[in-house]
């Protein structure tokens, strides 16, 4: 069995210490209460030789040197950090900055965990790859590294996401991947991820399942969370060298949360930077339509791990709604569980109508399309900059671009494309 | 003993194996699940399997993905599930009942009182797929005390080193997924399990089922033989969608046509001539 606590993440050491958020998981893959391996006994053993595999890269100077050129000479890491000036102006209050992932190779942060887990597939001499897509974003970041790779990739995506997320689905057909709708259940990402896990189920020993965010069974929580830190040990950076020091408040929008753990991480044993996770509420936690599983669910098991989730008082997962297809999974990463319960990361919800008209402004003050993901982070910011001294500063993680949401936007505006 | 227990002892006595036909709770409706349920003893079930319907069942194929789909939609509940039983058990007491389905409606009702309202209905162990020997603890400890078996899966892919830990916390019997795959996808040769069951039996003294691709009494018997028990699920839940109209409504010889089938399955079963039991201890 694994050291858990040498899973502590790369970067920034000042989390190291007795008493660091950072270290975990615990040995059985739990952060808290949640987390774990619930899959069934075919896939246990694939699970667990995952997370040898990912133990032995991590210890391995070749492999984090492999991944580091990948992330600069084709991502284009890192990353810029963006002083949002006239949006900044346009509230009055905290200075706001943006962490640009919406800026690397494919448009959002995905690429990040994708390229680390590609190359540890093939490092497990892993021949083919799988993967489930709610948005696409995902899909497209795993059909683009299995391009670069020459490795076969098949990615399961929800019958409704499909007709909703065309551009994408182009695209992944593009790469080479072959996309396969899934019209079991609902339609949509958590339907996608059953699919994904079945086709692992049949092809366990030489598929590799590539996940996109800090969910599933362990080790992917840890390991997506460990490959998106780059955002925030990036970020960490960046803040110093602008202001000199660290910024008051970390914001960023989960579905899954993988782009909130890469930013939020690093900054876990800063108690002075507040870290705000912000939900999607799609039309209000009221109407039940939503995919707020903190504020609207509570703990259960799916897909692998135990985690908040929106299900009925019988266990029944209920589905998620958001405008974003990126945000509507009716669960969220464990570790944000844990976090929440703990209250290190406060968790809040912005709803679809406040996104569309956080995407909107951020468009015209500052010449940035953003994804609809983030705009909820935005929308959120709305809420806090105004009324924050102008000294204190805020980072946003703007973890993709919104060039795939025009359509869907246009629909909300009533607006003929 | 147990139910499970005194069952296998008496087929063993008897120098056969078992059949262990499969059913969706409340599918496609509470009354049709219920009269099937009840048939299936007469018709040569040993044991009967049922499956709590669930919205993401991950192990599963289309087939049984539907059974759940068409329960859940005509209303089915975990309470309903439990009342089936405690209905079937007023009429049969000796025939074991286990329960097989995911973690999450168990732990919705809550791990504790859920095996002793298990227990208290009629059931005799609980196969739930999604809980992997390694977070077994969740459940482990309230089976017990309410003398639930829980009955393992053992899947091709768990090699010998897992084995051992596995069937540790393994009890009635266990259940042997003969392909890597969901259900009703494929069907193991009977080379595959001739390699696979001795390999698992030099680690236990627990009876063996053999599940997941057992469609044709042909295959039931290829599965006694090899093993002690025949698990037959989609094939049988293929017979009763078949039979459904377009509004997933039954017709009147659905029960019966299920029944046939359970009663051609176990005559395969019945005719297997398994080994004359004492050479495995099984």
């Amino acid at each position: 069995m694994t050291d858990p606590v040498s899973a502590a993440p790369r970067g920034d050491a000042s989390g190291s210490g007795a008493n660091t958020l950072r270290n975990g998981p615990d040995a059985r893959g739990r952060f808290g209460d949640y987390g774990g391996r619930f899959v069934a006994e075919t896939l246990m053993p694939a699970v667990l030789e995952v997370e040898r595999a990912y133990e032995a890269a991590k210890a391995d100077p070749a492999f984090q040197a492999e991944l580091d050129r990948y992330l600069k000479d084709y991502v284009g890491r890192p990353s810029p950090l963006w002083f949002a000036e006239r949006l900044t102006a346009h509230f009055g209050g905290a200075r706001i900055y943006l962490k640009r992932e919406e800026l690397n190779h494919t448009g959002a942060h995905k690429i990040n965990a994708c390229m680390g887990q590609i190359l540890l597939a093939r490092r497990m001499g892993k021949t083919r790859i799988i993967a489930e897509t709610g948005a696409g974003q995902h899909g497209v970041a795993t059909a683009t590294v299995c391009a670069l790779f020459g490795l076969p990739c098949t990615v399961y995506m929800g019958s409704t996401d499909v007709e909703r997320q065309k551009p994408n689905v182009f695209r992944m057909k593009l790469l080479g991947a072959e996309v396969k709708p899934v019209t079991a259940g609902t339609g949509t990402l958590k339907d996608a991820m059953n699919e994904a896990l079945r086709d692992w189920v049949a092809n366990v020993r030489d598929t590799y399942y590539l996940i996109g965010t800090v969910a599933g069974p362990h080790p992917y929580p840890m390991m997506v969370r460990d490959f998106q830190c780059v955002i925030g040990d990036e970020a960490k950076v960046q803040m110093r060298e602008a202001t000199g020091r660290l910024p008051d408040v970390a914001v960023a929008a989960i579905g899954g949360g993988s782009n909130a753990m890469g930013l939020f991480h690093p900054f876990l044993d800063d108690s002075s930077v507040k870290l705000i996770g912000v939900e999607a509420a799609g039309r209000g936690i009221e109407t039940g339509e939503h995919a707020a599983s903190l504020a609207g669910g509570r703990p259960g098991v799916l897909h692998g791990e135990r985690t908040y989730l929106l299900q009925d008082d019988d266990g029944q997962i209920k589905d998620a709604y958001s405008i974003s297809a990126g945000l509507d999974y009716p669960g969220i990463g464990p570790e944000h569980s844990w976090l929440h319960d703990i209250g290190r990361v406060e968790y809040v919800s912005t709803t679809d109508r406040e996104a569309l008209d956080a995407f909107q402004l951020l468009t015209r003050t500052e010449g940035i399309i953003p994804a609809l993901e983030p705009s909820h982070a935005l929308a959120h910011v709305a809420k806090i900059a105004p009324a924050m001294n102008k000294d204190s500063t805020i980072v946003v993680g703007l973890s993709g671009r919104g060039d795939k949401d025009i359509f869907s936007v246009a629909k909300y505006l009533g607006v003929e494309l | 003993m147990s139910r499970i227990a005194a069952r296998f002892a008496a087929l063993r006595a008897a120098g056969r194996g078992a059949l262990i036909p499969f059913l969706e709770a409340g599918d496609p409706d509470a009354a049709t699940a219920l009269a099937l349920l009840r048939g299936m003893p007469a018709a040569g079930a040993d044991l009967i399997e049922i499956g709590c319907p669930f919205s993401d069942p991950m192990a599963d194929g289309p087939t049984i993905q539907h059974a759940g789909q068409r329960a859940l939609k005509a209303g089915a509940r975990m309470s309903h599930t439990l009342e089936m039983v405690r209905a079937f058990r007023a009429d049969d007491d000796a025939t074991p009942i286990i329960l097989m389905g995911y973690l999450n409606p168990i732990l919705a009702w809550g791990p504790e009182r859920f095996c002793a309202d298990a227990a208290a209905a009629g059931v005799d162990g609980l196969i739930v797929v999604d809980l992997p020997p390694e977070e077994g603890d969740l459940l482990a400890p309230f089976a017990a005390a309410s003398g639930l078996d829980v009955i393992r899966l053992i899947a091709p892919t768990t090699d010998e080193h897992r084995l051992p830990g596995v069937l540790r916390g393994s009890s009635g019997f266990v259940y042997y997924v003969s392909i890597t795959g969901v259900t009703g996808t494929r069907t193991a040769s009977a080379d595959e399990l001739a390699r696979a069951i001795p390999r698992i039996r030099r680690f236990t003294d627990l009876p063996v089922a053999i599940g997941f691709g057992v469609r044709s009494p042909a295959q039931a018997a290829g599965a006694v033989r090899a093993a002690d028990a025949a698990v037959v699920a989609s094939a049988l839940i293929d017979t009763l969608a078949k039979t459904l109209d377009s509004e997933g409504r039954p017709a009147p010889d659905s029960v019966a046509r299920v029944l046939e089938q359970v009663t051609a399955l176990a005559q395969g079963v019945r005719n297997a001539r398994v080994r004359s039991g004492g050479e495995n201890g099984a």
